[in-house]
């Protein structure tokens, strides 16, 4: 299994260096007095490596400040502008990371990383054009749950592993009389929407640009068989898919009125936890990786990570000082006392059942949620134009025209198109 | 009163609202008159925990140079305000050029983003506005008729919608509305119809969303009128009463005109604050049925990752333009009041 | 026989007690809005007892009213957990002093300048008095959220950025307008020969309003500041933007109850939060019902 093997390897690293270094020494929490201030989001596993950092190295430290706030990622820009920068660090995630690189506003961590990295896995470096600019602690996707004991009661084999079996699951379950709307996906006009299509269309095979530039090439044969697939699912899914997202999706898997859904990983454990939900619809629930086009293909489903970086206006001590303090925090016993919290991409972490969706949909090679420059607006102009394709007003073509044409407008204004 | 004495009494006011509004009003605007400079792309590497891809990046080295020999950008006129974003001049020519009736020509003009809100925003300012000015007056007519004891308590439940974080209060109704809520159940039961879904039909989601526009303004009209009411001189209502004019009567010739200022300056804040509607459309996820010009520059500024402030500066520059001719007939009237008094 | 003994007084009497259709219909109008607005919050005030699968059920809405898995997850049909989340383990308690502060002194600044600015305004009767007026009316045009979007740059290259007092002059800034032009009204509604007479007695014009205005200004400022309170406190375009996690206020902070796409958030804590947010408002409304009507009276209505 995919994360059992680099957990492995990083076990294996860490035995033959840095352990015992750090059992003998405490934590090397790089210069003295210096400034350490973090920008986070809130949620737990964030707070438990930030917490983890402070508990190691703020006593060394002459300030140790903390951000966790649900704007994170519409201040940081502006935060880390200034020279100095408001935040020495902020944890990103794929998407976060780009639109900080944009404007220059992060630094390369090699050096850094060769002096206080032992212990980080190589593969945990986000590495582009050569330089690292992140480093990833945990990992989440999109991926299949699934009821069994629905469909063993409709008569389905196994688990859908295609988009094909999904439908053709779906419509067991709805012929059997056991619910009209048996699926579940985050349909959501806006981000969410646009996100579900980006499942489909990498399944597809689908490139959102020409190489190299800027150009879109969502209008195209993958483009519109991935519309196509959305559209034979959302079929079954609940009459108000547009309005649905994490929280709507998972309140109808958790009161047992869908059978099959596409969600967040990082919503198993709350799932699968005893809370809101009843032991006949956590007992059943299976998380499986994201269903493919054809079997074994591409999971249909975008892998992001979250890491750490460091702020390009800050002085290079503090820069080193604050790496440190967040490497230090990225520890088994961090990761052992907030296991469930995340899918952790750490030594020590022991997936559950709530980890198996994500680590099965990473292992059948989903693609990770690109990282381009101009995605965010090419994100947006889906989220909002593939709305009249999904209400039937438009056909699939002309939904991705519209897509296309206010991407262009925007990305010219970006400056990516000219 | 003096120039000088003016001056000196309006100084606090007048610097706060130009340093944080006038200001920022002006450099938004010059804003929405500029684009990004080009960004240099180049193809590189990008390896994580899920292996390595082709991708691009931005050569920040070249688009730095560019930033600095023009540090606003590229200037643009007013192309941005023309774009198939905003006004979408050249879409709605190429429109009337290639549609054969007017039916097909409107359908392609209301799917542009821009008109598709305008025609939102308008239908919502037009209907929400004069209900809560009549709803307004007519509860806080009735609530000056309640006795004495009655009027703390149900003044506070009155202003209720308008005291509860609508970031909370509409999470709630927004279950409430639900085919599995209270209220939508209700409806299912009420309609003979079980697959009625206020969410999924865009009549009901705009019949949905202007309720919730007057049920969470109504408050403030309320109140207003309340208090106006307090003042309707008691010796003319009792002489309209001995002149034998029914309630009715009274009310339409002595208290109404009373009133009018008071219409004039809620018709002008509900005005305004209606053109700018966004928080139901966000709180009721209704954006696949309903957008407004507020949500667009929301979505500019927001959702994009890096912010498009040139797109937002424009919308909200034409936001600027639509309130003030929306509320050109009010503000006359305002300058004639304003002539009388003054001298 | 009762009938004949009833004089031409004693049934205007009974006349003017028997309520006329229109009172009847204004009552029952009342009393419908009553419903509509309360239910709500009624509504929400009872299950902020319950859990989240209750409150928020998509099994079947009576749960909330039984509380079917508040009795399974907690043994009781009602829970403190949302109260004892929110001001407990998020220290809620904290973004409500923050809170406060800052609705304090955004109130007692905004009315000290819009005193002072819609005096002058009321009084001054030159062109450029009504010119002032409609560019705050424009300035009241502009979204909130591209001002706040703008202020970010430069509020964090001046180092002023995440601390109460910034976001305490912004939230005045932006609602000057409103504010100015209520008190504006209000003014103008104060006899012009009041402030006037002091000054043919040799008073300044200072003098004259902090003798002759201020004392009868009460009822109008207490009406605005209600309206600068409610702004304020209700605010979350501003706060949550300009504010670091240590000087959140409420609003944000119950915003941070909520989740994200990816994460499961407290919704509970969220919900008792605004639960017990609203009981101070109650004890403020009652307080200043009266002025509010007193105030609006003496105010706007020849506005």
């Amino acid at each position: 299994m995919f994360l059992r093997t680099t957990a492995a390897a990083g076990l294996m690293a860490g035995l033959m260096s840095t352990a015992a270094f750090a059992e003998a020494h405490g934590p090397d929490c790089g210069p003295e007095g210096q400034s350490i201030r973090i920008l986070a989001s809130d949620f737990p596993a964030i707070h438990a490596v930030v917490d983890a950092a402070e508990e190691n190295c703020a006593g060394q430290a002459a300030e140790f400040t903390r951000n966790h706030t649900t704007e994170a990622r519409q201040i940081m820009n502006a935060a880390l502008t200034p020279d100095p920068a408001e935040y020495t660090s902020v944890i990103v995630a794929n998407a976060t990371l780009t639109q900080l690189m944009n404007d220059g506003l992060v630094r390369p961590l090699d050096d850094l990383v060769e002096k206080y990295g032992d212990n980080i896995q190589p593969n945990l470096l986000i590495k582009i054009g050569g330089n690292t600019m992140a480093v990833a602690f945990m990992a989440n996707s999109q991926h299949l749950f699934v009821r069994e004991d629905i469909l063993e009661e409709a008569g389905v084999e196994g688990i859908p592993a295609t988009f094909d079996e999904l439908v053709d699951a779906a419509e067991k379950i709805r012929a059997a009389g056991i619910m009209e709307h048996p699926l579940v996906m985050n349909m959501q006009t806006g981000w969410n929407v646009g996100e579900t299509f980006n499942l489909f269309f990498l399944a597809h095979g689908g490139e959102f640009f020409e190489p190299g530039t800027a150009e879109p090439t969502v209008n195209s044969e993958a483009g519109i068989a991935a519309l196509e697939t959305m559209a034979r699912l959302v079929e079954y899914a609940h009459p108000d898919h547009l309005t649905q997202a994490s929280n709507e999706t998972q309140a109808l898997w958790e009161a047992g009125q869908a059978a099959l859904g596409i969600m967040w990983g990082s919503r198993g454990s709350a799932i699968l936890d005893d809370e809101g939900s009843t032991s006949e619809v956590t007992e059943n629930t299976v998380l499986a990786a994201a269903p493919s086009v054809e079997p074994g293909g591409v999971p249909g489903a975008t892998l992001w990570w979250d890491g750490i970086t460091i702020a390009k206006n800050v002085s290079d001590e503090e820069a080193e000082a604050t790496f440190a303090a967040l490497v230090s925090g990225l520890t088994s016993e961090m990761v052992q006392a907030n296991n469930d919290d995340a899918v952790w991409l750490l030594d020590g972490f022991e997936p559950g059942p709530a980890a198996a969706g994500v680590s099965a949909t990473a292992q059948g090679g989903a693609k990770p949620y690109p990282m381009i420059p101009q995605i965010g607006i090419m994100h947006t102009a889906l989220g909002n134009e593939l709305v009249g394709f999904l209400k039937g007003e438009e056909s699939a073509e002309q939904a991705l025209a519209d897509v296309e044409a206010a991407y262009r407008d925007a990305a010219k204004e970006a400056g990516f198109l000219q | 009163m003096k120039n000088r004495t003016f001056f000196w009494f309006i100084l606090p006011t007048l610097s706060a609202m130009v340093l944080f509004i006038a200001l920022p009003i002006v450099s938004v605007f010059i804003q929405s008159l500029h684009i990004e400079h080009e960004q240099v792309l180049v193809v590189s590497e990008s390896c994580g925990p899920f292996g390595c891809e082709q991708t691009t990046e931005v050569d920040l080295e070249a688009s730095a140079a560019l930033r600095e020999a023009q540090p606003l950008g590229r200037f643009n006129g007013f192309a941005t305000y023309t774009n198939r974003a905003h006004l979408a001049f050249d879409e709605i020519a190429e429109a009337w050029r290639t549609t054969e009736d007017t039916g097909a020509f409107l359908r392609r003009v209301f799917d542009l983003p821009f008109y598709k809100a305008l025609t939102f925003t308008l239908t919502y300012t037009a209907v929400v506005t004069p209900l809560v000015l009549v709803l307004g007056l007519a509860v806080a007519v009735g609530v000056n008729n309640l006795p004495k004891l009655l009027k703390g308590p149900t003044i506070f439940v009155s202003l209720l919608p308008f005291l509860v974080t609508p970031l909370v209060g509409s999470l709630i109704l927004f279950w409430m509305v639900d085919g599995d809520g209270i209220i939508g159940a209700t409806l299912q039961r009420l309609t003979g119809d079980p697959s009625l879904s206020l969410k999924a039909s865009p009549t009901l989601t705009w019949i949905m969303l202007m309720t919730y526009g007057v049920w969470h303004t109504l408050p403030f009209s309320f109140i207003v009128f309340y208090a106006g009411l307090q003042t309707v001189p008691r010796d003319t209502l009792e002489a309209a009463k001995i002149d034998g004019a029914s309630k009715w009567q009274s009310m339409r010739y002595v208290t109404v005109p009373h009133l009018v200022p008071l219409l004039t300056f809620v018709s002008l804040m509900l005005l305004m604050d209606n053109f700018r509607v966004f928080e139901p459309i966000v709180s009721f996820q209704s954006q696949a049925h309903a957008t407004s010009l507020s949500w667009i520059i929301f979505n500019d500024l927001r959702e994009s990752g890096n912010p498009l402030y040139g797109s937002a500066g424009a919308t909200s520059m034409m936001t600027i333009l639509g309130v003030v001719i929306l509320l050109t007939p009010v503000l006359i009237r305002t300058w004639r009041d304003f002539n009388r008094k003054a001298h | 026989m009762t009938i004949t003994t009833l004089d031409p007084s004693s049934s205007s009497a009974a006349a003017r007690q028997m309520p006329s259709a229109l009172t009847v219909i204004s009552f029952l109008l009342v009393g419908l809005w009553l419903v509509i607005a309360a239910f709500p919050f009624l509504w929400t005030v009872w299950g902020s007892f319950k859990v989240q699968a209750d409150f928020f059920s998509k099994a079947d809405w009576t749960n909330a009213l039984r509380g079917t898995n508040t009795i399974a997850e907690t043994g009781s049909a009602f829970t403190l957990r949302g109260y004892e989340g929110a001001w407990v383990q998020e220290e809620f308690w904290r973004a409500a002093l923050n809170s406060c502060i800052v609705v304090f002194f955004t109130v007692v600044i905004s009315l000290t300048f819009g005193t002072l600015g819609g005096y002058a305004l009321a009084r001054s009767g030159k062109q450029y008095a009504f010119w002032l007026l409609m560019a705050a009316l424009v300035f009241r045009a502009m979204p909130h959220i591209t001002l706040v979007s703008g202020y970010l740059l430069p509020f964090f290259e001046w180092n002023v950025w995440g601390i109460l007092p910034t976001t305490i002059i912004v939230l005045v800034a932006i609602n000057q307008p409103f504010t100015l032009w209520m008190l504006h009204s209000f003014f103008l509604n104060i006899p012009k020969d009041m402030d006037e007479s002091a000054m043919v007695d040799g008073c300044t014009r200072f003098q004259a309003f902090r003798h002759v205005i201020i004392p009868v200004m009460w009822p109008g400022v207490i009406t605005t500041g209600l309206f600068s309170f409610l702004l304020a406190y209700n605010d979350f375009a501003v706060t949550s933007m300009l504010l670091s996690e240590k000087n959140e206020t409420m609003i944000p902070a119950i915003a941070s109850f909520l989740g994200t796409t990816q994460v499961e958030g407290n919704v509970m804590f969220a919900v008792a939060a605004v639960v017990s947010a609203t009981a101070p408002l109650f004890v403020l409304i009652m307080f200043f019902q009266r002025q509010i009507v007193s105030g609006l009276t003496a105010g706007a209505v020849k506005g």
